[in-house]
């Protein structure tokens, strides 16, 4: 069972595409100005990367290798197109808060990294599942920055406030100094509690 | 215990210097422009300096203290940098605005990249417009100078825009030279007069903490700069002695241009980064969108810096410049 769920856990957490990986940083620095915005991102994303995964890896004994990241593309802006008119029929209101990101999630290197990576070298189940993991871990990453972010700099959690009228929220973590601000911060303290579990378990290993 | 086994290289002269002394020498240099903010817009601004100082020096201990890290509080850099923020705040900005700048100046800034010595950028300065970009409104208010400024909620205080402003904005009735030099102006607590920071940048000067080059090559490139581009009236009819004497210019040069860490140390990269940060400074007050363009300057020019290091390293001797084989 464990070394079913492995890609599944492995893209969540182990390489998660957005901190340990650093894949993916425009739209992670661009669009993490609310929670909602995160979220919209982060499914819309984690759909094309599955879709893809399981195409690329059908395929992928028929894909000549000259020509194979040429062929990702066209799969993947396929995908992209469909996400994107089912988000402009369904969430008008999201897909215009996105804009331009949604169509850029063609060149989103995630996507590209791990069709090249893994859905191109291994079963379709497990390519399913590593789409699953590393979307998710994608759409993660994207909440907890963007609730950092619109916390601190908006006073609101998905558009709800959450402290009174007397709150002046810090302005500048909705503005782009404050993505980069998030991102260095969390990644420091993300490396340094994985710092510490790597210690802990190379201890063990040595006893 | 840091003191007393220095390893270096040869020639071991003992100076007397160390960094607690310069950075001594830098509050004293400071003291005048702390006096004039206090004259002018009464004992708030010295309300301010205080909550600055004990911010930064508290952040310092206690991130030190949760790193495990040995103190640094005692070298006095922390006060600096507390004391340097408050000189770039308006007399009635909220206290706890102050102190979460000064908090940002020296965690994020300072403490992220390595603590003294590492920062790459002016902390103070980073920490201004951090400020600025956040709480615009609050670090905009210029307090009339002059009229009492409660100590808490001074949200109905006289204000008054600064010389900078009513210039950019063609006002008829500038303040007088003599005014904009003793600072009885609407302005940042340590900005307003030049007198008090003359005075301080001369003590630097003496006591050999600063050189002449940057704030000399700094002020006269704006002067320059001003005064050729700046008039209404075609080239070389701009008022270059009103500008140089408004805003916070002086107090940039003297006191943040000169940095250690974040300057260059070949002098020819510090003439460079003294130009650089001129023209930019004219570049922002003449066509930029804000009034005052000294701190923006400055931190662009910091981040210039290693780059500037690295084209003004001096030929080694008994090396002959060769051009590079690519």
């Amino acid at each position: 069972m464990k070394s079913v769920l492995k890609p599944f856990f492995n893209g969540l957490l182990k390489e998660n595409p957005t901190f340990v990986l650093l894949l993916g940083m425009c739209p992670t620095l661009a669009v993490t100005t609310g929670v909602t915005n995160a979220i919209g991102m982060g499914l819309s994303t984690t759909a094309v990367l599955i879709c893809s995964n399981i195409v690329i890896s059908l395929l992928r004994n028929f894909i000549p290798n000259k020509i194979r990241i040429a062929s990702y593309i066209v799969i993947i802006a396929g995908f992209v197109t469909v996400v994107e008119m089912l988000m402009k029929a369904y969430t008008p209101a999201l897909s215009q808060s996105l804009g331009i990101y949604i169509p850029l999630i063609v060149v989103n290197c995630i996507i590209l990294g791990r069709a090249e990576a893994f859905a191109s070298k291994n079963s379709v189940f497990h390519s399913a599942l590593d789409g699953v993991g590393c979307g998710l871990g994608f759409t993660g990453a994207l909440i907890l920055i963007a609730s950092v972010r619109e916390i601190l700099g908006a006073g609101t959690f998905a558009g709800i406030p959450l402290f009174g009228e007397s709150f002046q929220p810090v302005s500048i973590m909705i503005l782009p100094p404050g993505a980069f601000l998030t991102l260095g911060i969390l990644l420091a303290i993300i490396n340094s509690i994985s710092k510490k579990f790597g210690q802990k378990e190379g201890a063990r290993s040595d006893s | 215990m840091q003191d007393m086994l220095t390893v270096s290289h040869a020639p071991h002269v003992a100076g007397k210097d160390n960094l607690k002394s310069i950075m001594l020498d830098v509050i004293i240099a400071l003291l005048p422009a702390l006096l004039a903010g206090c004259l002018v817009f009464g004992y708030r601004a010295l309300a301010v300096a205080v909550v600055c100082v004990l911010f930064a020096v508290l952040a310092e201990f206690i991130w030190q203290k949760l790193l495990k890290k040995s103190s640094t509080i005692s070298d006095l850099s922390a006060v600096v940098t507390g004391l340097l923020l408050a000189m770039n705040l308006p007399a009635g900005i909220p206290l706890w605005i102050a102190a979460i700048g000064s908090v940002f100046a020296i965690i994020v800034v300072k403490q992220f990249f390595g603590g003294i010595g590492h920062n790459f950028m002016n902390p103070a300065l980073a920490a201004r417009a951090f400020l600025l970009a956040s709480w615009s409104l609050a670090m905009t208010t210029w307090p009339e100078p002059g009229t009492a400024i409660p100590l808490f909620g001074g949200a109905d205080v006289v204000t008054s825009a600064t010389p900078l402003a009513l210039y950019a904005e063609g006002a008829t009735e500038l303040p007088s030279y003599l005014t904009l030099f003793l600072g009885k102006t609407g302005g940042c607590i340590g900005e307003t007069s030049a007198l008090a920071i003359l005075l301080g940048g001369a003590y630097l000067f003496i006591t050999k903490v600063i050189r002449i080059r940057v704030p000399l090559i700094f002020i006269s490139t704006v002067a320059l700069g001003t005064w050729i581009f700046g008039g209404s009236e075609g080239f070389f009819s701009g008022d270059w002695l009103y500008q140089i004497l408004s805003g916070g210019l002086m107090l940039g040069a003297f006191f943040m241009a000169t940095d250690y860490t974040t300057t260059p140390f070949t002098p020819k990269g510090q003439i460079l980064f003294a130009l650089g940060c001129g023209i930019l400074t004219v570049v922002i007050r003449l066509w930029g969108g804000y009034p005052e363009g000294v701190s923006y300057s400055i931190l662009l020019m910091n981040i210039a810096s290693p780059l500037l290091d690295k084209v003004s390293a001096p030929r080694r001797f008994g090396y002959k410049k060769t051009k590079e084989v690519a």
